[in-house]
């Protein structure tokens, strides 16, 4: 069956089957080879995309499920190709990945923590990663990653969609 | 050769990490992005039981399902290809990548199908009907030692690979020379890497070239050489794509059997195949699995807890074949007495074949069981004479005044400063005040503790193991490679000839090249070239690319600098102790005339006849690096094995709520010591990674076989991997005692943290409940098997006082 699917800002159609996985739909129709999969039944995070900016795993989500929401891809994050947005830059500069699997799947978690606030603690970046597993890293220079890139998003004169203040994760709510 | 850390410019440096880029941009290349045209997929049919005879395979059904391409059988297969290689000398434990005629565990590969693409490969599966009948199963690795067990290979006669007794030293004389002795047993369970990357290859056979071309997720010694002696193809008619990355390995990632499947797949088909696995296939039958060990340790000690001697037996589950396995036993005979200075050890290998899933190798290759099982022997002597744990490590350790030292199993540790890391550490943490919040949480109504571990990671992997337990085998090198060109433009080109996966081996080549030629790393490219254009590499294995790949970059950047400086004083009409390198220009050393890079390069690439006489012209040097120290075949149960020894030192304070049995990590230290640093955010990333790979083989990871010879822990909802909920906050302190073995005076630390934190950690949870009378003896430690602990005692305390 046809879907139609607002990817990174553009429309996208295509014939799949019903029983096609957002994941693979990405993958296989679309090239967007950023969202990995690690697990297939929702637990690791490698397949994590952003449905209306929220943290989504691919895996478990149908093609046809998705249709109407936007999604973000890795692929979207980007600038224009060779330049990186602050969170990516922030996991290059701290070297928040080693094998770079999960790091798709771990930069949009972030991405979205970040566009609530920025002004994490440690715990809320905890929590916002934790359904993102990393193998490589223990997570350190994760954490170092999302705390650098909240301070340099800090002082960009930079307008975030979906900040109304930049509270900590347990004051927004 | 040994440069000096003060002139290092590029070197220990913070410099990012040029792989990482790629990455957050979502631009690997992974096996599982790897498309080529007319591609198909496969999908395979685990065995249901853990052993049974294979009656008949029905494949009419799926074959007739549109879109099915081929049903393969392990018979076929079998009668194509020769068996998959064996460690030991042990040829009638036949391994094909499709069971054949009887399967050997549940999980384990029957048939493959070939079909447009994996959702109906799958579907047509589960349409082939295989009749089974059952055979008598052994799960456990003391079962099946006994002689009247189920053999898992009839043909071999029985369930032992591998059952080999060391002497080294006069153990029986120290032992009875010792006023005081003890014994304990310990376990590790089966746990693994599990990279978040399964296993995947594609293959395809050019039939007019002769050519089978691969693209894997691999990290495998001789990957190329296998696959063609399996399948009975000239090697050079093997064409390996090394620049896929792989989505983490830490040891796995071995994939000969499924390249075999998938290569013969492709020949026959005359299509492209692939095999990605799911993680069911991974982790049921994708040779996924780790050591699965058993200990009994005596050791004996005088008063003042001094350890002279001990006695080690590590009976091994290696599963249902033998691959590498074994030879986890073997690694840890290079640093079998840990940091301490242990005069003689009898160390008894047993490896016995039962019906569970194949074991591969682990990160450390079988080293962070053994210090497991070392650390816990040093926790019990102290508390066997009331002393003070880092105390009676202080007491044994090697001093730094003894290096080199040689162990009485016959490796020499190149150097180390134990007692220095430990004080740097003392200092960091303010020892008694983390006591005090140790005593602070117990009057708190928690259980609460300190947990200690000391041991040391071998780096720059040989394969002396290899020899040692299997005397058909001679290999004493493991060499690896680098070559460099400077191209007519004066433009740097380094290859290397692996694959990586995460380790930050371009970040490595560059920056030890750039070092050395002194000019900006970023500038220079790193390729990988495909197989048949590689210079011998033996892969990332055992912690040693920055001494082997970091070598080999040093000595062929070396050889270009001196040609460079040849040229240089030819042309300056001086000779060559009269002109000094630097920045890529050759200067006379009275500081008159120079010759700048671009002047060199324009000479070399296009002015023959300003060469000195006998010149090659252009600029290329390879460099194939011997392991150092080593390289001698085993004498006496005697040989070196790795040639450098990282240190690290780890203190965990615990919590635990007696009413959860949850252990919380209140505070993670690790004092670590790997020589000299080449880059700071690869070290560090690796020791974090480690720390927390080894909390999951603690506290939650195991995979588990249940008394019907099924696994009963097949996906992430029941082997759990740490999240950054679990992982605590470590405190690295860092100290350098560089080797006298390397050229910057590196070790390894791809395995660092994870070879001290298993122990640690134990020693923490057994610190924790000590008062309560328990120990745990058995990795993983569950939370439900501390909360039973923990409530079993309460009630039985609360039975007597009732009474």
């Amino acid at each position: 069956m046809k879907v139609e699917l607002r990817i990174n800002g553009v429309a996208r159609s295509a014939e799949v089957e019903p029983r096609k996985t957002l994941l693979d739909t990405l993958r296989e129709n679309f090239l967007l080879n950023g969202a990995h999969a690690g697990c297939e039944h929702g637990v690791c995070g490698a397949c994590t995309v952003l449905i209306d900016g929220e943290p989504v795993r691919s895996c478990l989500m149908f093609a046809v499920q998705a249709d109407g929401y936007e999604i973000t891809t890795i692929e979207g994050l980007a600038p224009v190709p060779g330049e990186l947005s602050v969170i990516q830059d922030a996991f290059c500069e701290t070297h928040g990945l080693q094998c770079g699997y999960c790091t798709p799947g771990m930069i949009l978690a972030a991405h979205a923590l970040l566009q609530r606030s920025v002004t994490p603690t440690r715990e809320d970046i905890v929590e916002a990663i934790s359904g993102n597993i990393c193998r490589c890293t223990g997570y350190g220079q994760i954490i170092e990653a999302v705390q650098f890139a909240a301070d340099r998003m800090r002082v960009a004169n930079t307008p975030r969609a979906n900040a109304p203040a930049d509270k900590s994760e347990a004051e927004a709510k | 050769m040994n440069a000096d850390p003060k002139t290092f410019r590029f070197v220990s440096t913070n410099r990012r990490v040029r792989e990482d880029r790629r990455f957050v941009a979502g631009q690997g290349h992974f096996v599982a992005d790897v498309a080529l045209e007319g591609m198909l997929h496969v999908a395979v049919l685990p065995s249901p039981h853990p052993a049974a005879r294979i009656v008949s395979i029905d494949a009419t059904a799926a074959l007739a399902m549109p879109g099915v391409h081929y049903v393969l059988t392990g018979e076929e297969l079998a009668a194509a290809t020769d068996p998959l290689m064996n460690g030991l000398d042990t040829p009638l434990v036949r391994r094909h990548p499709l069971a054949v005629g009887q399967v050997r565990y549940a999980g384990e590969w029957v048939v493959a199908v070939v079909a447009d693409s994996r959702a109906l490969a799958e579907d047509a599966a589960e349409k082939v009907y295989v009749s089974y009948e059952l055979l008598p199963f052994v799960i456990s690795a003391e079962d099946a030692l006994k002689p009247d067990s189920p053999p898992v290979h009839p043909a071999h006669g029985s369930n032992v690979l591998l059952d080999r007794t060391f002497v080294w030293g006069e153990v029986e004389k120290h032992f009875a020379e010792s006023p005081r002795q003890l014994s304990f047993r310990v376990t590790w369970g089966r746990s693994s890497t599990v990279p978040i990357e399964t296993f995947g290859v594609a293959a395809s056979w050019d039939p007019w070239r002769e050519m089978l071309d691969v693209w894997a997720s691999i990290q495998m010694p001789k990957y190329p050489d296998q696959i063609a002696r399996s399948l009975r193809i000239p090697a050079n008619g093997v064409r390996v794509h090394q620049d896929v990355d792989v989505g983490g390995s830490y040891g796995v990632k071995r994939g000969i059997k499924q390249t075999v499947l998938v290569a013969h797949l492709a020949r026959r088909l005359g299509r492209p195949v692939r095999l990605i696995e799911d993680r069911l296939d991974n982790m049921g039958g994708g040779d996924a699995h780790g050591p699965d060990r058993i200990f009994d340790v005596e050791i004996a000690f005088n008063d003042d807890g001094i350890v002279k001697s001990m006695k080690m037996k590590a009976l091994d589950n290696a599963g249902a074949y033998a691959g590498r396995a074994p030879f986890q036993l073997g690694k840890p005979i290079g640093a079998i007495v840990g940091p301490y200075q242990i005069q003689s050890v009898q160390y008894r290998a047993q490896s016995v074949t039962t019906n569970k899933a194949v074991q591969e190798a682990v990160r450390g290759f079988g080293q962070a069981p053994t210090n497991y099982a070392i650390e816990t022997a040093i926790d019990k002597v102290a508390a066997a004479l009331g002393l003070d744990r880092i105390e009676v490590r202080r007491r044994n350790f090697i001093h730094k005044e003894q290096f080199p030292y040689l162990i009485p199993s016959g490796s020499t540790y190149d150097s180390g400063d134990y007692h220095t890391v430990v004080d740097k550490v003392f200092s960091h943490i303010d020892f008694p005040a983390m006591e005090r919040e140790r005593d602070r949480l117990r009057a708190s109504g928690l259980l609460a503790g300190i947990g200690i571990a000391a041991c040391l990671e071998p780096s720059g992997a040989n394969s002396a193991f290899e020899p040692l337990l299997n005397e058909k085998n001679t290999t004493t090198t493991w060499m690896d490679s680098c070559r460099i060109v400077i191209d007519g433009l004066g433009f740097v080109t380094v290859t290397i000839h692996n694959t990586s996966s995460g380790q930050g081996h371009e970040t490595l080549v560059s920056t030890v090249v750039g070092e050395v030629l002194q000019i900006e790393p970023d500038l220079i490219r790193v390729i990988r070239p495909d197989s048949l254009a590689c210079l011998p590499s033996n892969s990332p294995v055992g912690s040693r690319m920055a001494i082997m790949l970091g070598g080999a970059a040093f000595h062929a950047a070396q050889k270009l600098k001196t040609k460079l400086t040849r040229i240089g004083a030819h042309q300056l009409c001086l000779s060559e102790d009269k002109v000094v390198y630097a920045a890529g220009g050759v200067t006379a050393s009275n500081g008159g005339n120079q010759l700048g890079w671009m002047e060199l390069v324009n000479i070399a690439h296009r002015h023959y006849h300003l060469l000195p006489v006998g010149m090659e012209p252009g600029l290329e040097s390879t460099h194939v690096m011997q392991v150092p120290t080593g390289g001698a075949l085993p004498r006496d149960g005697r040989v070196q094995m790795y040639p450098c020894h990282s240190f690290e030192f780890h203190v965990v304070l615990m919590a635990i709520d007696p009413a959860l049995g949850k252990p919380e990590i209140r505070r993670y230290v690790i004092g670590h010591d790997c020589g000299t640093v080449i880059n700071p955010h690869i070290v560090r990333g690796m020791t974090l990674g480690g720390i927390a790979h080894g909390l999951g083989a603690a506290l939650l990871e195991e995979f588990v076989y249940n008394d019907e010879g099924q696994l009963i822990t097949q996906g992430f909802m029941d082997y759990l991997l740490p999240s950054s909920h679990e992982v605590p906050e470590v405190e690295i302190v860092h100290h350098c005692t560089p080797s006298p073995f390397t050229v910057f005076g590196q070790k390894g630390s791809g395995e660092s943290g994870y070879l001290g934190a298993p122990a640690a950690i134990s020693s923490a949870v057994n610190d924790c409940v000590r008062a309560l009378g328990i120990s745990f003896n058995k990795l993983p430690i569950r939370i439900s098997a501390i909360g039973d602990a923990i409530a079993d005692t309460q009630q039985h305390r609360q039975q007597e006082q009732t009474l």
